[in-house]
């Protein structure tokens, strides 16, 4: 059985059974929450530079038909064509006419999340045409047949054994678990793909609206290969994903570097103007594109969400997410996991009866705030989606129930006093040495992992009014 | 000083002793303390639960409760960080409350800010002994801000001795409602957060939370270990006794 059939119950229960993943998702957000916080600290004042990204973010999102426009025109200008696509069926279908036209066999990518939010592998397997993502972390969870866990280390949940043995099949041979051998296996599989590759579809970072140009932070190099050597490039952006100029972008890649992987700047940060103009050496012929809208509109119309729209993608929230470090990316169903994950998810997709349970995949500690680069306040709109979701009326009618005697008895605080009495006698039957276990739903869902101290026979409230009248 | 305790839901039901200690204390401390009938919960529970229109009838009447009080004083920086964090946004569409509600945040502290930020006494003359652990509750820390009061507080006890809490940003999993709508996720949480107490090596967890101290010492309980949990109010009641 694949993730992919599994409810989400299911999916929990088998992430909190997989010790192998637990621990590959622990030690690899500590480091990462490490290095973050020591390139943070080098910068001096990291809250001066938060709040940088988050005025650059909110300003460019306020304005985005703006900066939108001037991008397009200077993508035209340079030659390369650009697609608005509305949904990921109008984006796909663009993508797959233009592999159609060009009679693309061999498609090579590099890391690209709208990839995934769109399903592309699979639509262009269909048609018969080969994909290789030459991300290491995406290659080895491409071989898996699973989605990403993280959206920056997306085979965050395998371990080094793990990815050993899905590669020596492949290998033909029994390969040696230590980095070099892995390394060394994986680039000598790459090279000859970035050779046959007659397509290359990439993701984006930042588009930077007054020169037209792609930015793409990666630490493989793959992103060059595949933005070089084939003869036709499509890049893949989602809508929001824009700088006004380099100026803006300097602060940017400083937070999403640092953020991510607590990196000064990634081992290749590539800024492109493609298609290959008569003076360049190398780059494709041919340029699309592709700027997928997916109901971001809708966000950006709505005050209270739209500043989930202000994430650079950096991954930081979901390695100090204690949720995420419990139970790894699949168990949230989604492409996006962790907090901003279960923000984005709903919003995007529109279907609480699917997404509903994101929300609630929070203690609402609000780590993931403090470590927002762009200080979005995730743990808000974790929150806020709760309301949103009670309010569309997709919350169970006997929960509905008990938060209606919840006002009336917190509203009535001298009926509240009698329910607490009567509460300390119906407790009794579930009453061992001093503590409550066991009893019935939903109180069960706390007494499995726990016991639960009584209620007083006497109310504090009760306690003092008796003590004044005495 | 008049100070006007806010008992909260979970003391009063559960803990009830530790509201009549906290106002013990604060007699203590020179200061006249009344406890205002009408009070019950801050709201919290419905509203992180994505019940709005209950949260806000729950914190209207709290803020009813203390429209005369001149100090407001509560022993959980979850619930004071309710008030100051989201009252503002229950009320924005009410000028009449949110004008209240503002007031109230101008006037209420979690107990050991108000000791140590206000009143500028953290000295109580209290002793105890043990070898202690303290869990910083996430909403006082992130929230609240709150910083190093409950620390500086525990620093002036005398016999206590403070042992670091390795991992001790993480979240225990209590996360109010979450405890229960997502209860495997939440129970692997406080597992690890109780063998990053255990691994301390403390014989006692102190927080200024009771949430989360009823979820860690639940879990420590069901695991049968010798730890003991008390809130910093506790503490402090057992240690001005002698």
């Amino acid at each position: 059985m694949t993730i992919y059939n599994l409810t989400i119950d299911q999916l929990v229960d088998k992430a909190l059974a997989d010790d192998f993943l637990r621990l590959a998702t622990r030690r690899a957000t500590d480091r990462l929450r490490n290095n973050k916080y020591k390139a943070t600290e080098e910068l001096g004042d990291w809250e001066k530079w938060r709040q940088a990204g988050e005025t650059i973010r909110t300003h460019v999102v306020a304005n985005l038909d703006y900066y939108l426009q001037q991008l397009i025109v200077q993508v035209e200008k340079q030659g390369g064509h650009v697609h608005l696509a509305k949904t990921p069926v109008d984006a796909v279908a663009y993508v797959r006419n233009i592999v159609w036209e060009h009679e693309a066999r061999n498609v090579i990518k590099s890391k690209s999340m709208i990839s995934e939010e769109i399903h592309l592998n699979h639509a262009l397997e269909n048609e018969g045409s080969t994909v290789i993502e030459t991300d290491l972390g995406e290659y080895i969870i491409q071989i898996a047949g699973e989605p990403p866990s993280h959206i920056i280390v997306p085979a965050m949940h395998k371990t080094r054994q793990q990815v050993t043995e899905l590669f020596n099949p492949i290998a033909g041979h029994e390969l040696t678990s230590d980095t070099p051998t892995l390394t060394r296996f994986v680039r000598l599989q790459m090279r000859e793909r970035f050779l046959q590759g007659d397509m290359g579809i990439t993701g984006c970072n930042f588009a930077v609206a007054d020169t037209g140009s792609i930015v793409m932070v990666t630490n493989e190099g793959n992103g060059r290969m595949v933005s070089t050597l084939p003869r036709v490039q499509i890049t893949l952006m989602g809508m929001e994903r824009i700088v006004p100029s380099f100026r803006e972008l300097d602060v940017m890649l400083n937070l999403l570097a640092r953020s991510a992987t607590g990196q000064r700047l990634s081992s290749y940060t590539t800024i492109l103007t493609p298609p290959k103009h008569t003076s360049d050496s190398d780059g494709p012929e041919e340029f699309h594109l592709v700027i997928l809208d997916h109901n971001r509109s809708e966000i950006l119309g709505d005050k209270t969400f739209r500043t989930a729209l202000n994430c650079i993608r950096c991954g930081a929230c979901f390695n100090v997410c204690p949720v995420y470090r419990q139970i790894g990316g699949h168990a949230y169903g989604s492409v996006y996991a962790g907090p901003i994950g279960s923000v984005i998810t709903p919003l995007l997709e529109k279907d609480w009866e699917k997404w509903g349970h994101l929300p609630f995949f929070s203690s609402l500690c609000g780590a993931c705030s403090e470590a927002c680069p762009v200080r979005i306040p995730l743990h808000d709109l974790l929150v806020k989606l709760r309301a949103r979701k009670t309010l569309s009326g997709h919350t169970p009618k006997i929960e509905q129930q008990i938060f209606k005697a919840y006002r009336y008895f917190f509203t009535h605080e001298r009926t509240l006093r009698r329910v607490l009495r009567l509460g300390s006698r119906l407790q009794m039957p579930f009453v061992r040495n001093g503590r409550i276990s066991g009893g019935p739903p939903p109180l069960s869902n706390w007494t499995k992992s726990r016991t639960l101290p009584k209620v007083a026979p006497k109310s504090f409230m009760q306690m003092w009014s008796e003590l004044k009248h005495k | 000083m008049k100070v006007s305790l806010f008992a909260t839901c979970l003391a009063n039901a559960l803990y009830p002793e530790m509201g009549l200690t906290m106002a013990r204390i604060l007699k203590y401390l020179g200061h006249t303390v009344d406890v205002p009938e009408g009070q019950a919960c801050c709201g919290q529970i419905a509203f992180n639960s994505g019940y709005f229109d209950d949260a806000r009838e729950v914190a209207r009447m709290l803020i009813d409760s203390f429209e005369h009080s001149e100090i407001v004083v509560g022993p959980s920086g979850s619930c004071i960080a309710m008030i100051h964090h989201y009252y503002p946004t229950l009320f924005e569409k009410e000028p009449a409350y949110l004008k209240k509600a503002n007031n109230l945040i101008q006037k209420s502290y979690e107990f050991t800010q108000f000791v140590v930020d206000v009143l500028k006494k953290p000295d109580l003359g209290a002793k105890y002994s043990a070898q202690a652990t303290y869990h910083p509750s996430c909403h006082a820390t992130r929230l609240l801000e709150i910083g190093d009061a409950p620390i500086t507080l525990l620093k002036q006890v005398k016999n206590l001795e403070l042992l670091p809490l390795p991992e001790a940003h993480l979240c225990c999993g209590f996360g109010g409602t979450f405890s229960v709508k997502m209860p495997k996720i939440s129970g692997a949480m406080v597992a690890e957060k109780a063998q990053h107490v255990l691994d301390s090596g403390a014989d006692l967890l102190l927080g200024m939370d009771m949430g989360c101290l009823m979820n860690i010492s639940g879990y420590l309980e069901k695991l049968n270990k010798p730890v003991k949990t008390m809130h910093i109010i506790q503490l402090l009641g057992e240690g001005m006794k002698s």
